[in-house]
C-alpha cells in the first residue's frame, strides 16, 4: 500500500502541464519516479479512476484525474459506485462512500 | 485602517462548473444572492480582498502541509482546473507583496502561519472570484486552511486565526475585505456527491450567525465527518471569518442544490 504515493503522482499530474502531455502520449514513463504497488501501477494506467477511488486517493485529487482523462461528470460517479461493488469499501482516507452503490444521489 | 468586510460564500466547483444542469429558478437565485454579495464587496471599498479558502491540493501537499498559510505574492494565476471543465476563464490576478508580508507579520505573533509568494488559485479561490470579481480588478490576499489531510488544525485555533487576521488588519493603513468561503455539509467528489444535511446547515448557520463562539467550536472532528461529511471539514474557513468580524452574520442566501455539491451560501457579517 503507497497511497501517499499514488496520490502524489496524481497531484503533480494535476498541477504540471508537461506531466500531463507524457500522460497522454507515453504514462508508463511518469511511474518511475514513484513506489507503487502492481495493482496501483495498473489502476493508474488503465485510467481505472473507480479502483483508484478504492484505493483511498483523495476526491479533490481524483476528480481533476478523471477530467483529465476525458471522463464526464456523472459517468464518473457512475464509476465510484461500480467500484464498490466490484472491489469492496474505500479502504483509505476520508472520501468514503455513506450512501448505497444503487443510489444515485444527484448528477 | 481596518477590517471593511467580511463575508462567506461556497466555492464548489459545480456552481459554474455544472450551472446549466441546475433548475433556473434555483441557479439564479443563488447567483442574485452572489451579485448582493459582489455590490457589498464593493461598496466597501476594499484596498485588498483576503480570500479564506479551504484549498483542495492546488498548492499544499502532504509532504509539507501547512495548517494556515498565506499569500505575498506579486500575482497569481487561476484556475489551476480545465477551464472548460471549470468554465471558469484563466486570468492573472493582482497580488499585494507589501500588505501581505505586514500582515502575515502581524499574525505570527500568536499565529503561526506559511507564507507563499507562489499560489496558483483552484475552484476554492475562483469559484468566489468569478463572481465577487468578475472583471478582475481587486487585488488579492489568498489564505488558506488545510481542511482536506488530516491531521487537521483544531476549531478553536481557525478561530484565533480569525482573530489574528483581524488584529493584523486593524493595524494596516489599508481597507481590507475578507471572504471566507467553503462548504458547509457535502460529501463532495464521492458518489455521495449531492448529498447534504440540510438540518445541520441550518444549525451551523444559525451558530454562524448569531457569532456563538462555543456553539461554533464544539463540533468535535467525529461528529462533522459524520454528519456533514469530509467537505464539513470547511466549516473552518467561516468560524475563522466569524472571530475576525465580531458582530451577527446575516444569511442572505442558503438552499441545497445538489447538483452543485453542496448547500449554497451567501452571507455577510457585521465588523464590530
Amino acid at each position: 500500500m503507497s497511497l501517499y504515493q499514488l496520490s502524489k503522482l496524481l497531484f503533480r499530474l494535476n498541477r504540471d502541464p508537461q506531466a500531463q502531455a507524457v500522460f497522454l502520449s507515453k504514462p508508463e514513463t511518469l511511474l518511475a519516479d514513484y513506489n507503487l504497488t502492481e495493482e496501483e501501477r495498473q489502476a493508474f494506467l488503465s485510467r481505472d479512476v473507480g479502483l483508484l477511488y478504492i484505493l483511498g486517493v483523495n476526491g479533490q485529487i481524483l476528480m481533476h484525474f478523471a477530467a483529465l482523462c476525458g471522463i464526464e461528470w456523472s459517468d464518473y460517479l457512475q464509476r465510484m459506485r461500480d467500484a464498490i461493488k466490484q472491489y469492496g469499501p474505500v479502504r483509505a482516507g476520508i472520501y468514503a462512500m455513506t450512501t448505497s452503490p444503487d443510489e444515485k444521489v444527484a448528477g | 485602517m481596518s477590517l471593511v468586510f467580511a463575508g462567506i460564500t461556497s466555492h464548489a466547483p459545480g456552481i459554474t462548473g455544472r450551472a446549466d444542469r441546475a433548475s433556473e429558478a434555483q441557479k439564479n437565485a443563488f447567483y442574485a444572492g452572489l451579485e448582493r454579495l459582489r455590490a457589498a464587496l464593493e461598496a466597501s471599498r476594499p484596498d485588498a480582498v483576503i480570500i479564506l479558502a479551504a484549498e483542495h491540493f492546488a498548492n499544499f501537499f502532504m509532504n509539507n502541509m501547512p495548517a494556515y498559510a498565506m499569500g505575498m505574492g506579486e500575482e497569481y494565476d487561476g484556475p489551476i482546473e480545465d477551464p472548460e471543465w471549470l468554465r471558469i476563464p484563466h486570468r492573472v490576478v493582482k497580488g499585494a507583496p507589501d500588505l501581505g508580508r505586514r500582515l502575515i507579520a502581524n499574525i505570527l505573533q500568536t499565529v503561526d502561519v506559511a507564507y507563499a509568494e507562489e499560489w496558483r488559485f483552484d475552484h476554492g479561490v475562483m469559484v468566489p472570484l468569478h463572481f465577487l470579481d468578475p472583471n478582475n480588478r481587486m487585488t488579492i490576499i489568498p489564505a488558506n486552511i488545510n481542511c482536506q489531510g488530516p491531521p487537521l488544525t483544531p476549531l478553536h485555533r481557525a478561530w484565533a486565526f480569525g482573530k489574528a487576521i483581524r488584529r493584523a488588519a486593524d493595524a494596516a493603513p489599508e481597507r481590507i475585505a475578507l471572504v471566507g468561503t467553503g462548504g458547509i455539509s457535502h460529501w463532495p467528489a464521492t458518489p455521495d456527491s449531492g448529498r447534504i444535511n440540510e438540518a445541520w446547515d441550518r444549525e451551523f448557520l444559525d451558530r454562524w450567525a448569531r457569532n456563538d463562539k462555543d456553539a461554533m467550536l464544539s463540533y468535535t472532528d467525529e461528529e462533522t465527518y459524520r454528519d456533514a461529511g469530509q467537505g464539513g471539514f470547511e466549516i473552518r474557513t467561516f468560524i475563522t471569518t466569524a472571530a475576525a468580524a465580531g458582530g451577527k452574520g446575516d444569511v442572505w442566501y442558503y438552499e441545497p442544490i445538489p447538483i452543485f455539491a453542496v448547500g449554497c451560501t451567501a452571507a455577510v457579517m457585521e465588523i464590530v
